[in-house]
């Protein structure tokens, strides 16, 4: 085999990433008895697009916490979560992602764009392929229960989109 | 996340999530979804690789026009280079069985004094 092909994944399997299968095991080694229950539907709601994206106010949504927060805080002294809507200018220069679940061995959430393309999207806005950035972007924190996430946040997220008048959503959990 | 986009949707606002937890994402329906087949970190492309998040942003821009049905996928056309991390990220073997029971004792302790000091909602 060559170097190359040892680092591929093997198709014997399937290529990507099963979460569900690798936090549920991850999850029984750690000692908890009930495996998570990922939500799960049958169908999905659906929108047309009302105008062109020329003509359209995005607004983006993030998984991380604003306010910058260093990386070596104290998790107990973690805000409670919440949805929260802040101002993009100035952009942040970084946004707190070190209580979320990534690949921390893999890479690194030290370049905002990765995660956070905010000035990929202005650029898209500067070359005519999207209308415009709502003046705020979104955070809505990855709950455990799916109830706070569907009655609390999900709510709270429409009704800033609502009254910065955001036509259409880019949602990016890490 | 998923949840959140199916409410702005069914309220009338069109979503696009870009993301790589391909099945959890599909398995909770989303009406438009851009997956990056990377590390969980990087959805919108590799640090410092401007042209890679360029084209990632755009797709996923573009997918809020062009998918026909809810539950569309997209896959972005970039590989991480190397698959090892499929391997590695949240592995469980004989190595590291102990230290998974430790961190998780640990785990349920700052869970229980979170909740004990009322900075967890319930549902």
């Amino acid at each position: 085999m060559t170097e190359r092909a040892q680092t591929r994944a093997d198709p014997a399997y399937r290529v990507f990433v099963s979460y569900i299968d690798k936090s549920r095991d991850y999850y029984a080694a750690q000692g908890y008895e009930r495996p998570y229950r990922w939500a799960h539907n049958d169908e999905a709601p659906f929108t047309p697009l009302a105008k062109p994206l020329s003509e359209s106010r995005l607004g983006v949504v993030t998984t991380a916490l604003g306010g910058s927060i260093p990386d070596d805080v104290d998790p107990d002294t973690l805000p409670i979560k919440a949805a929260y809507a802040t101002p993009l200018d100035p952009i942040p220069e970084r946004l707190y992602t070190m209580s979320l679940s990534w690949d921390k061995e893999a890479t690194h959430t030290d370049d905002l764009d990765s995660y956070f393309p905010i000035r990929r999207l202005r650029e898209l806005v500067a070359g005519g392929g999207l209308g415009s950035i709502s003046p705020r972007f979104y955070g809505v924190p990855t709950e455990y229960g799916h109830r706070i996430t569907r009655d609390v946040d999900a709510p709270q997220l429409l009704e800033y989109m609502r009254q910065d008048q955001v036509d259409v959503a880019l949602l990016i959990p890490l | 996340m998923s949840l959140a986009a199916r409410h702005l949707e069914a309220n009338g606002i069109p979503t696009v999530i870009c993301g790589s937890a391909r099945d959890i994402v599909e398995q909770a329906a989303v009406p438009r979804f851009l997956f990056t087949d990377f590390p969980l970190g990087n959805p919108m492309g590799k640090p410092y690789n401007v042209d890679m998040q360029q084209a990632i942003t755009a797709m996923a821009v573009n997918l809020l026009e062009s998918a026909a049905y809810p539950r569309t996928t997209v896959q972005a056309p970039f590989a991480w280079g190397d698959d090892a991390w499929k391997a590695r990220y949240m592995r469980v073997d004989d190595s590291n069985r102990d230290a998974l029971r430790e961190a998780g004792e640990k785990r349920r302790e700052r869970q229980a004094r979170a909740k004990a000091e009322g900075r967890v909602r319930s549902a």
